[in-house]
């Protein structure tokens, strides 16, 4: 019997057709075994909460944008893409605001730090992370865009 | 009319095998992905369907390289070298009642050292890629070759004496009914020819000279373009050669097994459409085994070659002469 047990062995068949009825369980979808493949560009994968992705500024309930041009974003990036000149501003309750605000797409890790550091509440992480360009320019944001998203 | 026909059957049956090899890359790509649990290529066309068409365009627009240092004349001519063969064993098998693109009365010896000699374009290939692991690929295939063509005349020995032929279409005659399938008869020689069929073929689990694990790609590691599109084509119209010939073989070849065909055309018709059912069962199988059986270690290959196949096949022709001798003895009483 040991005999006949070691030479089913050596000889591999059995264990071949073991694997043989495996795999073809397995093509017939026996057994409950399922498809996990996303059919991407019809089927989209829900965002998890807390995503983050590409960013936007947000404005206050006056239309004006929430940065006051503080620096603290610029100097916490660990990637220094973000780039900011401030100007006076002609409104009463603050002193600054940002002439230009511009962030490098290319070089963000899209950690989140600048949302983390900003007092104002006024840069975000949206959901947005399947964005093309077809150039580098196009990948630096300006105030515009970062405030029309 | 004899005369056109002689025309007509290679375009036949060289056409036919050229329409197939395209289904069983497609078919190849999904089945592996059913068994993986995947989905597989499913874009182009209704279902994925026109994705071959896709993929030879792609590989006819690609640049052709040539690696620098590369033997140019051996390089261009390998990739021939590994189509031409297999394609040319195709002429010898019978596809059909009465369509045999050539009847020759050695068909089992031509077909077997036609096949063999695809193993040229594989080890020229490796030589004049100049890249070591090229290099390994082509010495692998020819080892390779050289210890399982030896198991496989080996067992096909053992069939010959049963059959009493070389001669393929008669071998197929002789095997009318399903009960009279070599199979029944050569079970032995049916696992070790089949063995050593996909050994021959560079199939998984014996797909030594490619072995993308280790010798990232092997053979075929610095051909681009057509010229890898004609390895493509080599590997598999070999697979369906050596399919056609197995099913010649141990399976009753164009024999449907339960009843006799019919007189006239509608049977020849029904022998091809037997034929090619069978054929493709068998290629089916190829492609399950291969998305099965991981890869044998080079050692492990040799050893089932060498101490596995060969002394099976060497006992099984004993057995059978032995066997033979007695029956005929008996008969003449």
């Amino acid at each position: 019997m040991a005999f006949l047990k070691s030479l089913a062995y050596r000889l591999y068949l059995p264990a071949v057709l073991k694997g043989l009825a495996n795999t073809f369980s397995h093509i017939v979808k026996a057994r409950g075994h399922k498809t996990f493949t996303i059919q991407y560009p019809e089927v989209k994968r829900p965002v998890r909460k807390g995503y983050r992705g590409e960013h936007r500024l947000k404005k206050d309930e006056q239309g004006r944008e929430k940065c006051v041009a503080c620096f603290m974003c610029q100097t916490i990036c660990p990637s220094h893409c973000i780039r900011i000149v401030a100007e006076e501003a002609p409104w009463a309750d603050r002193d600054k605001r940002p002439k230009v605000f511009e962030i490098d797409m290319l070089r963000c890790i899209y950690c989140g730090m600048c949302e983390e550091a900003c007092p104002c509440d006024a840069i975000e992480l949206t959901e947005r992370f399947n964005v093309v360009a077809t150039s580098r320019a196009e990948k630096i944001y300006d105030k515009e865009k970062l405030l029309s998203m | 009319m004899d005369q056109a026909m002689v025309f007509v059957r290679p375009l036949l049956v060289f056409g036919a095998v050229m329409t197939l090899v395209p289904m069983l890359v497609l078919a190849e790509r999904r089945i592996s992905a059913w068994i993986q649990n995947r989905v597989g290529p499913n874009r182009v066309g209704p279902s994925g369907l026109l994705q071959p068409l896709a993929d030879v365009v792609k590989l006819a627009f690609k640049e052709d390289l040539f690696p620098r240092q590369a033997d140019r004349v051996l390089y261009s001519l390998a990739p021939v070298l590994a189509f031409l063969p297999p394609a040319l064993a195709f002429a010898v098998i019978p596809v059909g009642r009465d369509l045999q693109i050539a009847r020759l009365d050695i068909g089992v010896l031509f077909a077997v050292s036609a096949t063999s000699l695809g193993v040229y374009g594989i080890s020229f290939g490796g030589w004049a890629s100049n890249n070591k692991y090229s290099l390994l690929g082509g010495l692998r295939s020819s080892a390779q070759i050289i210890s399982y063509e030896i198991a496989m005349g080996l067992s096909l020995v053992a069939l010959l004496m049963v059959a009493g032929t070389v001669d393929l279409q008669k071998i197929v005659e002789g095997q009318q009914g399903i009960l009279r399938w070599n199979l029944f008869y050569q079970p032995v020689a049916f696992i070790v020819f089949w063995t050593a069929a996909f050994a021959e073929n560079n199939r998984l689990p014996f797909d030594l000279p490619e072995c993308e694990a280790e010798l990232v790609g092997g053979y075929h590691t610095e051909y681009a373009s057509m010229r890898f599109a004609m390895f493509f084509l080599g590997e598999y119209v070999a697979m369906v050669t050596m399919s056609a010939l197995l099913v010649t073989l141990f399976l009753g070849g164009w024999d449907p097994g339960f009843f006799t065909l019919p007189e006239g055309l509608f049977g020849t018709v029904l022998s091809v459409a037997v034929f090619s059912v069978k054929v493709l069962a068998i290629l089916f199988i190829y492609i399950w085994v291969r998305w099965t059986l991981p890869r044998f270690r080079y050692d492990q290959l040799m050893h089932l070659g060498w101490k596995g196949l060969i002394p099976i096949s060497l006992l099984n022709i004993t057995v059978t002469a032995v066997w033979t001798a007695v029956h005929d003895a008996l008969k003449r009483g």
